[in-house]
């Protein structure tokens, strides 16, 4: 399975999501901001970092990148599409995902392994982990406390779309504790935690983030 | 109107305002023997920032030679001393370069944008060798932890370090967090880089090839940071003086981000011959040290820099210190590929002008010659001062005061002796630096193998062989102003030690020497001491100095710092995954302490925090026994003969075995050994000491090693889970015990709540 990774001016965890490509056994293709196409790629990882900058509001610029048009078009098609940190923040501004990602509670970019629990089982991403397992996952952010109208927060909840929730205590003041969230169809997924950094217990704090590149490797193989 | 050279010939008798940039009547005088007439105001502008302390060395370069007379034989350095950075071999065909440069000044004034610049500017040092940046550390100094100005300071620097690195994508591996009262309102922001590279990718910065093209590239010039060696790092902070931010750069990580990935291609297409970063003295130092270095000549059209700011007068141009901004020396056929690649990464690039034959430096402005000056004079042969330097009057009245048990009362019963161990676990020197190390991305490029709190910072930095580096900075100032010249050692020692402890092998040294102000001789004696202390002790270990940074000036009226020689080791640790982690991990494992442990408390933090006291004799440097520990850690670490290791430093065993045990949630009982009274076995911080985790089937093998090698090592505890009920406690035995959960709460908090 081919799995592109999209390197934004200002992505920093590019390398690393490859990394993890690779490590769950699937090849990892290098897609550029500038790119109109995807290569013919089967799911997309929109990689952590400070794309632009971040200096307007995150995410807010590279969801006009000629690239994101493609991933939009392909992930309203069902292509699975996983966003990491600045990924995420880019699908919430590319309104594949609802709701925004607002400047850390504390005040502070936080760096720690996080604890957390993955509420939906079933998604591309996902699909690896048991619904309630726990799992540990660095979280690094400055601006990672999701926030959405309270109807739309019933929704995700009511739908299933939390992915996974902080565990312990809140590290950004999240609202609802969310972490990571899915899309209607369970194929976009957006997560402030980064699962690429828990692939190897020599790097990370352990392996509990591979599952997310091995889901998806998988629901290939399988749809 | 424009100063051009022929104004300044016709106009001999112009006053001009050398005294205000900082220059001296006597150095004023030279340059216009350099020049035969006076120097136009771009010329002035040019001499004085790249004349500064801060650039040129003048104070401390003929005691910094040291560090290349005294040498050790070693094959390990590829690039030494004098150019960007030092470049050391570590095998398998890859070449790593380090360096650590303060940016004390600049962090006092404006702490967020001080620190962050600090760090943008070694990570340009690094690139400009050729090399990938793969990380960064941190070592800090502040005033106490309580001070009110340190809550302005600290949370700015580590903001402001934190937001720079991480938006670069380096992680931050390392450093210090140091509270002392010399430091209130001199705080110390040290910044380290490191990068790796292919022997063939090293870079040189000599501007060579008569007609070979003059490119600036990255950020457009602004107003900012004029001025910043010369104002800010060469002088002493007066309390009355006027505000000195204006001097202070901003800076725009992702800007150097496209920088890195812009350099890092440009070198990968070969389209460069040369290649220096700007950073202090801006344009100044870029092309009078790439002409100097070089053919000798370079003409270059002043008018053609990009500019944030129109109305920049040319001096301005020429000391500005904007960030992200680099130069390129570019064959003409290669000139649009070099291009390409620049718009490739939305990075503005502008063709200033060549190389030439001339031996010149020539600046143009808008067709006017307002700079023509042998580039030597500007960059390499500045002034130089044997400033007068003797002991101090005091010295000996400060050695003298011995932290006896008669001077300074020490805990007896099981009771002040646990108490004593709560209360260091939390001093402001020795608690938990969660606080600071959280705001740091330690992840990123995912080759982060150990990082703070470790003993050392470990990187992988091949994928397939595990070829990995470490890295540690230390330094104890109270050491320092007790010896400057064991200080030194001492601090080399103990980063040599820290590199150890996680299993690698000490290669090579940076050093950033901080101290008050030159002119006064006896901060002059201090750094005099300090350095010939530092070229002694690295040739007796055999670890050469790459490359360092001095900053001088760190003091505000007649009250220096404590002499701060913040020493840098690398080592080299040919498979990461033997790495030996700090956390005790497993019940049953032995303990061993390695060393002899004495009776010595000068200049300990015991003494500071309990005490408030600083007097005596710094603890005993034994090189041959540090290098005699760092050979058994290594080959421990290799063989797997121990599962944790962590360094006795600052507080001694009490401290190393409460962060062992914390880290790893897990207990210890220990004993201690016949003849050692339990104050100095737990708090003496005697030097070449380390505790091990020894797995209970490796034990004979371990002790077998250390015989062998006839090194103290002694068996001082199991660790232990503890009752289910009270969890892991740390229990001396026959003395009393503490709960690590205790522990961790008064830890943990205790910088959070300063700041808070």
């Amino acid at each position: 399975m081919r799995v592109g990774i999209v390197t934004f001016p200002g992505s920093l965890d590019d390398r690393d999501a490859a990394r993890a490509v690779r490590y769950a056994g699937g090849q990892a293709v290098p897609l550029w901001h500038g790119d109109e196409d995807l290569s013919g790629v089967d799911a997309v990882v929109l990689p952590g970092g400070f794309s632009y900058g971040d200096y307007l509001r995150c995410g807010a610029i590279a969801r006009f990148a000629p690239v994101m048009a493609a991933v939009v078009d392909r992930a309203r098609a069902g292509m699975p599409v996983l966003g990491i940190c600045n990924g995420f923040q880019i699908l919430c501004e590319a309104h594949l995902l609802p709701g925004a990602l607002m400047r850390n509670d504390r005040q502070t970019f936080v760096c720690r392994d996080q604890a957390l629990t993955v509420a939906n089982a079933t998604t591309a991403w996902t699909s690896g982990y048991q619904e309630g397992q726990r799992i540990v996952v660095p979280l690094k952010s400055g601006e990672g406390g999701y926030v959405a109208p309270e109807a739309t927060l019933d929704a995700l909840e009511g739908e299933g779309r939390v992915v996974v929730r902080y565990a312990g205590s809140n590290p950004n003041g999240s609202l609802r504790d969310i972490a990571g969230i899915t899309s209607e169809n369970g194929r976009v997924v957006g997560l402030m935690p980064h699962p690429e950094h828990a692939i190897d217990a020599l790097t990370g704090p352990g392996t509990d983030g591979l599952g997310f590149f091995s889901s998806v490797l998988a629901s290939a193989v399988s749809a | 109107m424009t100063d051009s050279v022929s104004t300044a010939a016709q106009t001999p008798d112009v006053e001009q305002p050398w005294a205000e940039l900082g220059l001296k009547a006597d150095e004023y005088a030279t340059i216009r023997e350099h020049l035969g007439r006076r120097p136009t105001s771009c010329e002035l502008a040019m001499y004085s920032v790249m004349w500064s302390e801060h650039c040129s060395y003048k104070s401390s370069k003929v005691h910094l030679r040291q560090f290349g007379e005294k040498a050790p034989q070693t094959d390990a350095l590829l690039v030494g001393i004098g150019e960007n950075a030092g470049v050391v071999d570590v095998g398998d065909g890859y070449a790593v370069t380090f360096k650590v440069e303060s940016h004390n000044h600049p962090s006092y004034v404006e702490p967020h944008q001080g620190a962050a610049t600090g760090v943008g500017g070694i990570v340009r040092d690094i690139l400009a060798m050729g090399a990938r940046p793969i990380g960064v550390m941190d070592p800090l100094r502040f005033g106490p932890l309580d001070a009110p100005d340190t809550r302005r300071v600290l949370p700015g620097v580590v903001a402001g370090v934190g937001s720079y690195g991480n938006c670069l994508g380096l992680p931050n591996i390392g450093g210090e967090v140091v509270f002392d009262p010399s430091y209130a309102g001199n705080p110390l922001v040290n910044a380290l880089c490191v990068g790796v590279m292919k022997h063939d990718d090293i870079q040189s910065s000599g501007a060579t090839g008569v007609g070979n093209l003059v490119v600036l590239y990255g950020a457009k010039t602004g107003g900012d940071g004029i001025g910043g060696v010369s104002v800010l790092a060469s002088e002493t902070f007066t309390d009355s003086g006027p505000t000195k931010r204006p001097s202070v750069q901003v800076g725009d990580p992702f800007t150097e981000k496209l920088l890195i990935e812009c350099t890092l291609e440009l070198f990968r297409d070969d389209v460069v011959v040369a290649i220096q970063d700007l950073g202090g003295a801006g344009l100044s130092c870029a092309t009078s040290e790439m002409a100097s270095g070089g053919t000798g000549g370079m003409q270059v059209a002043l008018d053609k820099v990009p500019l944030r700011d129109s109305t920049l007068a040319p001096e301005e141009i020429l000391m500005s210190e904007s960030q992200e901004r680099m130069m390129a020396i570019v064959e003409p056929a290669k000139i649009e590929a070099f291009m390409a690649v620049c718009e490739r990464w939305d990075v503005l690039a502008t063709v200033l002008g060549e190389v030439t034959d001339t031996g010149r430096l020539v600046v143009t402005w808008h067709g006017e010659t307002v700079v023509d000056v042998p580039p030597r004079t500007v960059a390499h042969e500045g002034p130089v001062y044997s400033r007068p330097y003797h002991r101090p009057g005091w010295q000996d009245a400060l050695q003298a005061d011995e932290p006896t048990p008669q001077r300074l009362a020490r805990p007896t019963s099981p009771t002040d002796l646990r108490d004593t161990v709560l209360r260091m676990a939390a001093a402001p020197n020795l608690a938990d630096k969660e606080w600071v190390t959280e705001q740091y991305d330690r992840f990123v490029l995912g080759n982060t193998v150990l990082a703070q709190p470790e003993d050392s910072g470990v990187l992988r930095i091949d994928e397939q062989t595990g070829l990995g580096v470490a890295l540690s900075t230390d330094c104890n100032g109270r050491y320092a102003k007790l010896d400057p010249y064991e200080g030194a050692r001492l601090a080399l020692a103990e980063s040599y030690r820290n590199v150890a402890a996680v299993g690698a092998r000490p290669l090579a040294v940076t050093n950033c020497l901080n101290f008050g102000s030159p002119e006064d001789p006896e901060v002059m004696w201090q750094f005099a001491e300090a350095t010939r202390g530092l070229a002694d002790a690295c040739l007796e270990l055999g670890v050469p100095v790459t490359g360092g940074n001095v900053s001088f000036y760190n003091q505000t009226g007649d009250t220096a710092i404590l002499p701060t020689p913040v020493v840098g080791v690398l080592g080299v640790i040919d498979d990461v995954t033997r790495r030996t982690p700090q956390a005790f991990t497993t019940p049953g494992q032995v303990v061993y302490l390695l060393g002899e442990t004495r009776d010595e408390f000068g200049g300990s933090e015991w003494a500071h925090e309990v005490h408030q006291h600083l007097g005596g004799r710094p603890p005993r440097c034994d090189l041959d026994a540090e290098r005699a520990l760092g050979e058994i850690l290594i080959h421990a670490s290799r063989d797997g003969l121990v599962d944790a290791a962590h360094d006795l430093s600052d507080g001694g065993l009490a401290q190393a075995l409460v962060e062992s045990c914390l880290r790893g949630n897990i207990g210890v009982r220990v004993w201690v050994p016949d003849g050692l009274d339990p104050f100095v076995f737990l708090f003496s911080e005697s030097q070449a000491r380390a505790v091990v985790a020894v797995p209970r089937s490796e034990e004979v093998r371990f002790t077998d090693m250390c015989t062998a090698r006839r090194f103290p090592h002694q068996r001082i505890g199991v660790l232990d889970d503890g009752d289910p009920d009270t969890g892991p406690v740390i229990d001396v035995q026959g003395q009393f015990a503490v709960a690590l959960e205790q522990l961790r709460e008064l830890r943990t908090r205790r910088l959070p709540d300063a700041m808070a």
